[in-house]
């Protein structure tokens, strides 16, 4: 058992926004709210994955909605609890633990916020190991769980219950009412029971992040290579394979809106060898050098500033940045055949076959 | 004869007040002040200079350009700031980040936690969150009343698509509050309610000093005789007039930096280059796109208060003529003797090492009494640590394996003597002392349209069409010449999981000051 407390947030915000791939939101806003929410109600007890009781009532929760307007309209204090408590009213129970769906960017911050308003305990584990643009993108739903019946809440105190069967039309009709919900909606999904929240979900991804935000804090600190330092800490964990891909400038930058998503490509220049190629559709997807694959989804692929080893998100990439790209391989519970059917390059009508990173020159 | 229209350009530093004449795109005369005896004296002296030296009647000055660090300096030292009241339209949205949330706390104290967060604000595609309701504002405007709070901020959600309800806001308050220095935040932030709330906040915060600070400037020009307007340069190196200056001070900040780059394209001849801009302190390396400075993407934070204004792209090195050097000379700064070199450095009878002293050691610049410095022995380790700090930082800045030309500007650049950088040319520009004060006089204006156009009913290019003829009117608007206006800037951002492929248009516009103007 382990506590959260404010300590620790700034950390697990910035190992958040790494592990959101250049997508996810910048938890900035997030962690303000959870900052407050912890001084006002204490900290959060987290427990780890594979002590969650069998018969213990599970949600994931976090928010939907589109992020330019995450960082305009804020959500409402008691909005993200609305849709636990709703979510509670129809099973008629009470959850006993809450978890993140999404454990990279802003979404990492809202069981933590939920726990502490609500005085929960939380789960140390989350659906994505990292950020992805929609719901049914969750190893809860690739092993069988269902998101449904899940809350949508938005800040009047407006909540919707929906029932879906079907794990890809609850993405679609929940995100219909989110842009009516004025694109910001907090969500309460995927009730389980503790059993299955032990098989379907990725476990330790709030502490990863609070370790990787602690990691990059300390290279700053000390002023050493947070590269290698980082490279080093993934390898004792289920993101065992880590490497820097490339190190050079944002020489071009192409983005376009199809079908809602922010979809485009970014060219990183070195000095001498040929040029990286990363496509992106909210968060970055795959690598390229040439014809030469160098990583893809659901392997995790990041850019961070040379400099700092800021993570940037793909809204804040610009023409001219100095950058270095890492790749992380991503726990083998997101690269099993069900789960690349669902998040792979399949899932995001790409051509390419997954080849994990390890294997991948 | 023709009559000559001549411009004055003024940089009021924290540490030197510098003034220019120019004729066209070139200097007639140039002067430096301390700025400690005073604002108004310093531009009187320096300007009263140049203008002596250029030859030129108070009648010959058809504009005055001004730049100054003032209210970045207030903020910084959390000095000459008056209280805020701070007013929010969006509840119930919002509510769980209340305003200034992330301050400093000293910063805070300053300012007072006057704040309501109240009814109002829009959504991304124009319907209400919930109506503005006068009743609440006439509450908070007592409570205001009550505290003694002239200087409100007033933000509402989604104020950069639609206002009104910031204008409404505004027009209730006065009821009670008829004189409030009032700042709505449309006025000076983008998207990003919480950046744009800080700006208004520190922009109301500086409404008195501001009315101090520019009626200082006001009195200096007159007492020189000079009729013509006067306007203060913007962080993104365009002018704004004294009048608009006084209602938002805020946009003067990082005008300094922006000017000196802007000063070193028209001094060199450059548009694209490398900046190095060697103060007292740091060196402040930047790179210029068409003759401005290339605007950084992270948000900035000012005096610790995270705002989304543009600023330069900036990385600020550890050396200045007052850095301190060490270790024989393999070692230099970050600590400098800064205004105190007259006092501390070895040349001036201190006893103080600085890169000054190095500098007068190897004869590239002459000060105090070359006597204190004569048998330095580290003189090359210095200068060759120093040229590899500006390497390395070159090497960050410059934006691809291509050589550009690096221009060296600022008070301290004869510190870097002459020799070549990582294969480029290098430009010593003359006046470049005084880069900052040629910047603020050759300051465009500029308009800028930031919009959420939703791409349903018009293509794309129409968009962006409709966005740059925004950007356009708004240049002229602001005194832009109108066929010297051109587009700088076109940033699209797409907004993910909205219908109607919605997405968000800045344009930027700028142009010169238009003849009828001056």
């Amino acid at each position: 058992m382990n506590k959260i407390g404010l300590k620790d947030l700034d950390d697990i915000a910035l190992g958040a926004t790494f592990l959101g791939t250049g997508g996810g939101g910048d938890p900035y806003i997030a962690t303000l709210m959870t900052r407050k929410a912890i001084e006002q109600n204490g900290s959060v007890t987290m427990l780890p994955l594979d002590e969650v009781p069998d018969d213990a009532l599970v949600f994931a929760c976090g928010n939907m909605g589109a992020p330019t307007v995450a960082i305009e309209k804020i959500m409402g204090a008691d909005q993200p609890p609305a849709a636990v408590l709703a979510l509670e009213a129809h099973l008629g129970r009470q959850a006993d633990l809450l978890m993140a769906f999404e454990a990279g960017g802003s979404n990492s911050m809202m069981p933590i916020y939920n726990a502490a308003i609500l005085g929960k305990p939380m789960v140390d584990a989350d659906g994505m190991g990292r950020a992805f643009p929609e719901m049914q993108m969750v190893t809860f739903s690739v092993y069988g769980a269902s998101g449904s019946p899940f809350a949508l809440a938005s800040e009047h105190g407006d909540t919707v219950i929906l029932d879906i069967d079907d794990n890809n039309r609850a993405e679609y009709i929940g995100r219909g009412i989110t842009i009516r919900m004025g694109a910001r909606a907090a969500k309460a999904s995927y009730p389980m029971d503790g059993a299955t929240a032990r098989r379907v979900s990725i476990p330790g991804t709030t502490s990863l992040c609070q370790a990787i935000g602690a990691n990059l804090r300390q290279s700053r600190e000390l002023i050493c290579d947070p590269f290698a330092n980082l490279i080093e800490m993934l390898s004792e964990t289920n993101y065992e394979h880590a490497k820097v891909l490339y190190s050079g400038r944002v020489t071009d930058l192409i983005r376009e809106t199809r079908d809602g998503w922010a979809i485009g490509k970014v060219v990183i220049s070195g000095r001498d060898d040929e040029n990286l190629e990363i496509e992106f559709q909210n968060e970055f997807l795959a690598a390229r050098q040439g014809n030469q694959l160098r990583a893809i989804v659901p392997d995790l692929i990041c850019i961070l500033d040379s400099e700092m080893a800021q993570p940037i998100t793909t809204e804040r990439l610009r023409y001219g940045q100095r950058v270095s790209v890492m790749a992380v391989s991503a726990p083998p519970i997101m690269r099993t055949n069900e789960a690349l059917a669902v998040f792979g390059p399949a899932g995001f009508g790409m051509e390419s076959t997954f080849i994990p990173l390890e294997e991948l020159p | 004869m023709p009559r000559r229209w001549l411009r004055l350009g003024i940089d009021v530093g924290g540490t030197n007040t510098d003034a220019v004449l120019m004729d066209g795109d070139q200097v007639l005369s140039w002067h430096k002040v301390a700025t400690s005896i005073g604002i108004a004296d310093a531009i009187v002296a320096a300007a009263g200079t140049v203008m002596k030296q250029g030859g030129a009647a108070s009648d010959q000055v058809a504009a005055v350009m001004l730049g100054t660090t003032q209210f970045t300096n207030a903020v910084i030292e959390r000095r000459r700031l008056n209280p805020v009241g701070v007013l929010r339209l969006a509840a119930p949205a919002t509510t769980a980040v209340a305003p200034m949330s992330d301050w400093p706390a000293d910063l805070a104290a300053v300012i007072g936690d006057s704040h309501h967060l109240l009814h109002g604000g829009l959504e991304f595609d124009g319907r209400q969150i919930s109506a503005v309701d006068d009743a609440e504002i006439d509450i908070a405007a007592q409570d205001f009343c009550a505290k003694g709070i002239s200087a409100v901020a007033i933000t509402s959600v989604f104020s950069p698509l639609d206002a009104a309800m910031e204008h409404q806001a505004e027009s209730v308050l006065r009821q009670t509050l008829p004189d409030a220095a009032v700042t709505l935040s449309h006025r000076i932030g983008r998207i990003g309610l919480l950046e744009r709330e800080n700006a208004a906040i520190l922009n109301a915060a500086l409404s008195k000093l501001a009315i101090r600070v520019i009626e200082a400037f006001g009195s200096a020009i007159n007492e020189l005789g000079i009729q013509a307007p006067i306007y203060l340069s913007q962080n993104d190196g365009t002018l704004m007039t004294a009048s608009q200056a006084v209602r938002y001070p805020v946009l003067t900040f990082a005008s300094g930096p922006t000017n000196s780059m802007r000063g070193a394209a028209v001094l060199s001849g450059y548009s694209d280059a490398l900046v190095v801009d060697i103060g007292g302190t740091t060196s402040d390396i930047g790179l210029l796109l068409d003759g401005f400075p290339r605007e950084a993407a992270m948000t900035v934070n000012v005096g610790g208060v995270r705002t989304n204004f543009r600023m330069p792209d900036l990385l600020a090195v550890g050396l200045g003529g007052g850095s301190l050097v060490r270790e024989d000379g393999r070692c230099i700064g970050p600590d400098s003797v800064g205004f105190e070199l007259k006092k501390r450095a070895l040349v001036f009878g201190g006893d103080s090492l600085t890169m000054s002293d190095i500098a007068a050691a190897a004869g590239q610049m002459s000060l105090g009494n070359m006597d204190h410095v004569a048998g330095l022995d580290c003189v090359q380790q210095a200068l060759a640590t120093a040229r590899t700090m500006v390497e390395a930082a070159l090497d960050q800045v410059r934006p691809s394996a291509a050589t550009l030309p690096v221009i060296l500007v600022g008070g301290g650049a004869p510190i870097l003597g002459s020799f070549a950088i990582g294969g480029g040319e290098i430009v010593r520009p003359d006046h470049g002392q005084v880069a900052n004060a040629i910047g603020a006089s050759i300051a465009k204006v500029g308009g800028e349209c930031d919009r959420v156009f939703s791409l349903d009913g018009i293509s794309r290019d129409e968009a962006v069409a409709a966005a740059k003829s925004e950007a356009v009117s708004q240049a002229r608007e602001a005194g832009a010449d109108a066929g010297s206006i051109s587009i700088v800037e076109i940033d699209e951002i797409p907004l993910s999981y909205l219908p109607g492929n919605a997405t968000r248009l800045r344009v930027k516009a700028v142009g010169n000051l238009s003849a009828a103007r001056i």
